[in-house]
């Protein structure tokens, strides 16, 4: 069945470098040094990359980063909070956008 | 490059491919440190990553002739490094003598256990009887929960492995100043490359101390192999191609030119040579040289061509994978 995702797809992700190489090449080294050991480690930077995948919802970093998770040394219970605080900060997101919604209604109510 | 040259090299396997682009094509031994005898497949567990596919069902077991011609070879050789392993050696009939009588030639011995096999009735004695004879215990365990291990291993296992790390601690095993070493074996409990070795250490060390009171020396990380039940876990699971990919990719010039192989010799149950105890599990048995305990030549086997398939990708991925865990950074 046809789907807007394909896994084969991540294996293709440099050919976005066609059409402006130069900017790819940045990325690339960019992305390199962001994951590289530094003040974190690099088990914690693929913990919240992990999290992040979760909250922007795209399979391929969630398939990617749960690999890098487990090579860099993390376990599911240790990957499973990482989700969590992603949920979490969502779910409050949400919620806290609720005042927004209570000063709109008070200021209309009377 | 000549055009026959060129053919040459596409005719050869993809591992052989990379080989020759480090410049490390043919794979040649360069000497012979490590005589490491397979006692055979018999083994109390049967667990789920095995390469041997050893199992309690196994009759596979080196006799005592076999062990004789290689006490012999070491004898005659003295090779600083004798590593057994199995199955679960210590089941074999000739284990005992054969560790006693290689003690008294004063070379380094390494036995391989499944910790489990020391909680079993007529075994509970060997960690003393490793600490009389100076033995380096080398000892699986995946994981520091027991979730994880007995999901490779089966039911039970981390339980009896802590009990039996308790026993080899008791006499001194892994505890600082006694001389007497204790590396555990972590391999992932999937299809992943394992973690840097001392990050997932420190983990290791960390947790038995504070959650079981155990101690070891250090520990080896070692990447599943595509053979064997491994084998057989990547394909029912649809992860053969997914995994091999990613073995390939993580090629590691610097682990290709300190893979094992190239200072090993691996002997079977049946007294057959090997390069490797994956090969060993393969078939694929030393090529060139003679290939028995029998006809031992250690002129030849120090510089043989080494046998090399895409499994070996195994042991050049990422920081590399050795019987001694990784060999690169």
């Amino acid at each position: 069945m046809e789907t807007y995702y394909n896994p084969e797809d991540l294996k293709k992700f440099s050919t976005i470098s066609e059409g402006a190489p130069h900017l790819w090449k940045k990325f690339s080294e960019w992305y390199g040094a962001v994951f590289a050991e530094g003040a974190l480690t690099e088990r914690e930077k693929a913990l919240i990359a992990l999290a992040v995948a979760h909250a922007v919802q795209c399979p391929y970093c969630i398939d990617a980063y749960t690999q890098a998770c487990l090579e860099k040394g993390s376990n599911k219970d240790q990957m499973t909070e990482a989700v969590h605080v992603a949920a979490a900060i969502k779910g409050g997101a949400a919620l806290v956008h609720g005042v927004q919604m209570k000063n709109a209604a008070d200021k209309v109510g009377m | 490059m000549t055009e026959a040259a060129r053919e040459a090299a596409e005719a050869r396997n993809p591992f052989e491919r990379s080989l020759g682009e480090s410049n490390l094509f043919p794979l040649m031994s360069e000497s012979i440190s490590v005589f490491q005898m397979n006692l055979g497949r018999v083994c109390n567990l049967s667990c789920r990553h095995c390469h041997v596919g050893a199992g309690p069902g196994r009759t596979e077991a080196m006799d005592a002739s076999i062990v004789d011609e290689c006490l012999r070879v070491i004898k005659r050789q003295r090779y600083p490094t004798l590593d057994i392993t199995g199955g679960a050696p210590e089941m074999n009939a000739n284990y005992r003598r054969l560790v006693e009588t290689a003690s008294s030639f004063g070379i380094n011995i390494k036995t391989r256990t499944n910790l489990t096999i020391l909680t079993k009735d007529g075994y509970t004695d060997l960690p003393e009887f490793f600490a009389r004879n100076r033995v380096e215990v080398v000892a699986s365990l995946p994981y520091f929960s027991s979730e994880t291990t007995d999901r490779q291993r089966g039911g039970g296992v981390f339980a009896s492995s802590i009990e039996a790390l308790r026993a080899l601690n008791s006499v001194g095993y892994g505890v600082e100043g006694s001389g007497l070493k204790l590396f555990l074996v972590y391999n992932p409990c999937g299809a992943f490359l394992p973690p840097p070795e001392k990050s997932i250490e420190a983990d290791f060390r960390r947790e038995l101390k504070k959650r079981h009171g155990v101690s070891f020396t250090g520990l080896f990380t070692i990447t599943n192999m595509p053979v064997g039940r491994f084998l057989e876990f990547l394909n029912v699971s649809g992860n053969f191609i997914g995994y091999m990919e990613r073995l390939k990719s993580s090629y590691n010039p610097e682990a290709a030119v300190n893979v094992m192989c190239r200072n090993t010799i691996s002997v079977a149950w049946d007294g057959s040579l090997y390069d490797c105890d994956f090969n060993q599990m393969l078939g694929l048995k030393c090529g060139g040289p003679p290939d028995h305990i029998r006809d031992f030549d250690h002129e030849r086997l120090s510089v043989r061509r080494i046998v090399t398939g895409a499994h070996c990708y195994g042991c050049t991925a990422g920081a590399g994978s050795s019987c001694a865990g990784a060999v690169a950074r």
